[in-house]
C-alpha cells in the first residue's frame, strides 16, 4: 500500500533523466507524487500544500549540477526542506536557576504520557539530577499505580494523593521543594482537545506548577487530527516542545511535521520502545527520511553522487581479490573512513557497536590511524605496492620520515601481508564468510540504510560499499573482523612509543 | 443512545469544512476537490478517497445529479453501501466464549473491556475478566478496578507472567463456574515486533486449549490513528485472526476514517465504538449513523 517516495519518483525520474533542466510540468508531477507520499505519512493536508509550494519555488527551472540530474536534485531539495522544517530551532531542557525545574506533560489518552514521565525521570537521573514524579492522572484507573511501578524501577520518588489534579500538583511541588529534588515531572490525565472542562483543568495545573517546560506527548501513529490536538493544547498551555512516542512501529510519523508547522515548537525527544531506556533526543534527519519512506531516498541520491567513487572501489576490490591490493589502496580506505568523521561517531552509528565501544578510548585510535598514515606516506610508491622490499635501511628511513619506531613498520607490514593473503584466499574460494568487515565501518551508511555490504553472512566476494569503497577490514571485533588483521580499535596495531 | 447523538459536539470542524462545499451553487472541479479534502482530513486515506470519489462521479453522471446537495448525498450513499452489510454482532459459541482484545499500545483495550464487561454483566451474562496484559505496569490493577465496577471476577497473574497461562486460567475458571464470556485483555504491542505478534498468536491458541472457544478477536483502533491503522489491522489479522474492530475515542475531534479502508481492504467490520471514559460510553457501530455524523452540518455544539 505505501510506496516509498523513491519508487513513486521513479517514473518521473526516468522521464527527466535526459533533460538538462526541469520544466513546470515535470515539477508538478513531482509535487503530485510528493503530496501522496506525505499524506500517506499522515502529514496534515494544509501542511502538505505549504510544503508543495515551498518545493515548487525551489524546483522550477532547476538545472543539472555535478553528479545529480535535475530530478535527483529535486529529491535532495525535498529531503533538505523536510529536515529543515523538522529541525530548525532546537529546544534545550535547561534548568531553572532556582530549583526545582518543573516539567509538565500533557496529551491525548493513550499517547504515552505516563511512560514518558518515567523515561524522562530516568533521563534526568542520568544527567545527574534528582527528579521527582507527580502523578496527577486521577482519571484513568491505576494510572498512579503504573507511575509508581515504573518509578520504582528507576528509584525515583512519586507524589500523588486521592484529591484532585490541581491539589496534587500544588502539594507535589511543595513536597519536591521540601525533599530538595531539583527536577519535578508532572504526569497528567489524557484528555481530548475538545473537552473544555478537562482542558481548563490542565491549564489550572499549569498555573499552579508554573512549569519551565510544558511538553505535548504525541503518538507517532496519529493522523490528521494531530493539528487540532496540537493547536488546542498550545492555545491552553503555551507548549515549549513535543515528545514523539511509539516511533518503534512503522508509522511514518508525518504528524510530527504537522505539529511542528502548526505550533512552531520543536520535537525534543523520541520514544522508540517500551523499555524505559528507549528514549532519545530527537533526530530531524532520521524522521525526514522516514516520512519519505525510510532511507531509500538518500540511497538514491548517494548512488548518483558517488558513482564515480564506486568505479574506484571496484578496482580496489579486484586488486584485493587478486592479492595485488597495495598499501596505497589501504591508505585510500583509511582516508575514506576518516571522511565519515571521528571514529567514535562512526562506531556510534553502527547498531550494537555503541555498546561495545563504551570505555574504549577512541582518541587513541585516531592517533593510531594518524601514525599508520604517516608510515605509509613515508614509503616510496614501490614500497607501497610491494612492502616485501622493505629492508633494514628502508625501515629506518620510513621510521625517521614518519616519526615512528621501526618495529611499528614491521608490525604494519606483517599485518598487511597477512590480511592480503587471507583476502586472496577468500577471493579465490569465492566465499565471503568473514569478508564483510564492512559491518563495522563503511558497510552501513550514516542513517543505517540497507546496503548490500555490511551483512556478515552474504556469500560470494567481498562486498563493496558503494559510498566508502572497501571497508577497512577488521575494524572492531564483529564477525567480519579479520583474525590478526589490522584490528582497529582493539589492539593489534603498533603501539605508539 | 445512538452514535450520532453521542458525537454531536465534536463535529463542528468537519461540518464547517463541508459547509464551504455546500455553499457553492454549481458542481465544479472545486466541489470535487473540497470533497476530496474533507475525506482526507477524516483520515480516509488517498487511495480510498480517490476510489470513493470515482464511484461518486460515476453515479452522479449516471443519475444526472447536478447540485451540490445531490453529490453529497451520493457520497454518503456510496460510503454507506461500502460499509453496510457486514455482521456486527459479537459472536458467542463456547462454554465459555472468549473475546480477545488486541491492538497497539494506548488505544484503549483495557478501558474497552471494562465498558463491555459492565454492559454484558448488566445484560445478565456471567462475565470473567482475564488480565492478560502482564507487561504494562499496573494494567491488571486497572482492569481489576473495571471488574469491580462491573461486579465481575478478574483472573490475573503476576507482572511479567506468561499472558497465555493467565488467559488459560481465566477460561478454566470461567468454565468451572459456568460463566458465559471471558473478556481477555492483552498487552499493547507494536505490530512490527514479530516476537510479540507471535506471542499474541500463542495467547489465542492457548485460549482455546481448554474449555473455551475464541469467538471474537477484536482489534482496538484509536480514532486518531492515521494511515498506519491499515498496516496495523493487516498485521494483527494475520497474527490473531481478527473478527472485528473497536473504534475508540471517537468523541474527540478525530474521525476514524481509516476504518473505511480497513473494512474495504480486509473485510473486517467495526463492531463497537468508544465515545467516552464512562462505563456506558460504548455503542454499536451503525454505518448510516457513522457516515451521517461524518457529514452532518446540523449537528453543531
Amino acid at each position: 500500500m505505501f510506496e516509498s517516495l523513491s519508487s513513486r519518483f521513479e517514473g518521473v525520474l526516468k522521464r527527466v533523466r535526459g533533460k538538462g533542466r526541469l520544466g513546470p510540468d515535470d515539477v508538478e508531477e513531482f509535487l503530485g507524487e510528493l503530496r501522496v507520499a506525505l499524506l500517506e505519512a499522515d502529514a496534515h493536508l494544509s501542511v502538505v500544500r505549504t510544503f508543495q509550494d515551498r518545493i515548487r519555488e525551489r524546483a522550477v527551472g532547476i538545472e543539472a549540477s555535478g553528479a545529480l540530474n535535475p530530478g535527483q536534485q529535486v529529491v535532495k531539495i525535498v529531503l533538505e526542506e523536510l529536515t529543515g522544517v523538522l529541525g530548525g530551532e532546537t529546544h534545550r531542557l535547561t534548568y531553572a536557576p532556582k530549583p526545582p525545574t518543573v516539567v509538565l506533560l500533557a496529551g491525548l489518552q493513550g499517547s504515552g504520557k505516563t511512560t514518558t514521565a518515567a523515561k524522562l525521570a530516568r533521563w534526568f537521573k542520568a544527567q545527574g539530577r534528582n527528579p521527582m514524579l507527580i502523578g496527577a492522572d486521577l482519571q484513568r484507573p491505576a494510572a498512579v499505580e503504573q507511575l509508581r511501578t515504573l518509578a520504582g524501577r528507576i528509584d525515583v520518588p512519586v507524589f500523588s494523593e486521592a484529591t484532585d489534579p490541581v491539589s496534587v500538583a500544588r502539594a507535589g511541588l511543595a513536597e519536591a521543594r521540601s525533599l530538595g529534588r531539583d527536577v519535578v515531572i508532572c504526569d497528567t490525565a489524557g484528555r481530548l482537545a475538545i473537552d473544555d472542562d478537562l482542558m481548563a483543568e490542565v491549564a489550572e495545573v499549569a498555573a499552579v506548577l508554573e512549569p519551565h517546560h510544558t511538553l505535548l506527548v504525541i503518538d507517532a501513529m496519529i493522523g490528521q487530527d494531530a493539528v487540532n490536538t496540537a493547536e488546542a493544547f498550545h492555545a491552553r498551555l503555551d507548549l515549549d516542545a513535543v515528545v514523539l512516542t511509539k516511533l518503534d512501529g512503522d508509522a511514518r510519523g508525518g504528524a510530527a511535521l504537522s505539529v511542528k508547522e502548526v505550533v512552531g515548537r520543536p520535537i525534543v525527544f523520541a520514544s522508540t520502545g517500551e523499555a524505559l531506556e528507549d528514549f532519545e533526543p530527537f533526530h530531524p534527519d532520521r524522521l525526514a527520511s522516514r516520512i519519505l519512506g525510510m532511507g531509500d531516498v538518500e540511497t538514491l541520491i548517494e548512488k548518483a553522487e558517488e558513482s564515480f567513487e564506486q568505479a574506484e572501489a571496484e578496482a580496489a576490490a579486484k586488486r584485493l581479490m587478486d592479492g595485488t591490493f597495495t598499501l596505497d589502496d589501504f591508505l585510500d580506505q583509511l582516508k575514506a573512513l576518516r571522511k565519515m568523521g571521528p571514529i567514535s561517531n562512526i562506531m556510534g552509528m553502527v547498531p550494537g557497536m555503541a555498546q561495545q565501544m563504551k570505555g574504549v578510548d577512541t582518541e587513541v585510535d585516531e592517533r593510531r590511524i594518524d601514525r599508520i598514515e604517516g608510515i605509509i606516506h613515508s614509503m616510496t610508491p614501490g614500497e607501497r605496492t610491494d612492502p616485501d622490499v622493505i629492508d633494514g635501511s628502508r625501515r629506518a628511513r620510513i621510521a625517521a620520515g614518519s616519526g615512528t619506531q621501526p618495529n611499528e613498520i614491521n608490525q604494519l607490514v606483517r599485518q598487511f601481508r597477512e590480511m592480503r593473503k587471507m583476502m586472496k584466499q577468500m577471493g579465490g574460494k569465492g566465499r565471503g564468510g568473514g569478508a564483510s568487515g564492512g559491518r563495522s565501518s563503511g558497510g552501513r551508511g550514516r542513517k543505517g540504510r540497507k546496503s548490500s555490504a555490511g551483512r556478515t553472512t552474504a556469500p560470494g566476494p567481498v562486498p563493496i560499499d558503494k559510498k566508502k569503497g572497501l571497508s577497512l577490514p577488521g575494524l572492531g571485533d564483529g564477525p567480519g573482523g579479520f583474525p590478526n588483521g589490522l584490528d582497529l580499535p582493539g589492539g593489534g596495531l603498533p603501539d605508539g612509543p | 443512545m445512538g452514535l450520532r447523538s453521542r458525537l454531536g459536539r465534536a463535529r463542528d470542524a468537519w461540518s464547517s469544512h463541508l459547509a464551504t462545499v455546500r455553499a457553492s451553487e454549481v458542481v465544479d472541479e472545486r466541489t470535487w476537490q473540497d470533497l476530496g479534502d474533507a475525506l482526507l482530513l477524516a483520515d480516509i486515506g488517498v487511495a480510498t478517497a480517490e476510489e470513493l470519489l470515482a464511484d461518486v462521479r460515476q453515479r452522479v453522471g449516471r443519475d444526472g445529479v447536478d447540485d451540490v446537495d445531490g453529490v453529497l448525498g451520493t457520497l454518503k450513499a456510496v460510503l454507506v453501501d461500502r460499509l453496510g452489510g457486514a455482521d456486527r454482532s459479537l459472536a458467542v459459541g463456547g462454554t465459555p466464549s472468549v473475546w480477545l482484545f488486541v491492538g497497539v499500545n494506548g488505544v484503549g483495550k483495557t478501558t474497552t473491556i471494562g465498558k463491555l464487561g459492565a454492559r454484558e454483566a448488566a445484560a445478565g451474562r456471567r462475565v470473567v475478566f482475564a488480565a492478560g496484559d502482564t507487561f504494562r505496569a499496573a494494567a491488571a490493577d486497572q482492569l481489576a478496578m473495571w471488574a469491580d465496577r462491573a461486579g465481575a471476577p478478574v483472573v490475573r497473574g503476576a507482572e511479567g507472567a506468561d499472558p497465555g497461562s493467565v488467559v488459560f486460567d481465566a477460561v478454566e475458571y470461567a468454565a468451572a463456574r459456568g460463566a458465559d464470556i471471558v473478556l481477555a485483555d492483552t498487552a499493547g504491542r507494536v505490530h512490527t515486533k514479530s516476537n510479540l505478534m507471535d506471542e499474541l498468536a500463542k495467547v489465542r491458541r492457548v485460549a482455546e486449549k481448554g474449555s473455551g472457544t475464541v469467538s471474537e478477536t477484536l482489534l482496538v483502533i484509536d480514532a486518531t490513528t492515521g494511515q498506519n491503522g491499515l498496516v496495523q489491522a493487516r498485521q494483527f489479522a494475520e497474527a490473531a485472526d481478527v473478527t472485528g474492530i473497536v473504534l475508540t475515542k471517537l468523541d474527540g475531534s478525530a474521525r476514524g476514517g481509516i476504518v473505511v479502508a480497513v473494512q474495504e481492504d480486509l473485510g473486517i467490520p467495526v463492531k463497537l465504538v468508544g465515545v467516552g471514559e464512562g462505563a456506558d460510553d460504548l455503542v454499536e457501530f451503525d454505518p448510516v449513523d457513522f457516515v451521517d455524523v461524518l457529514f452532518a452540518t446540523d449537528v453543531v455544539a
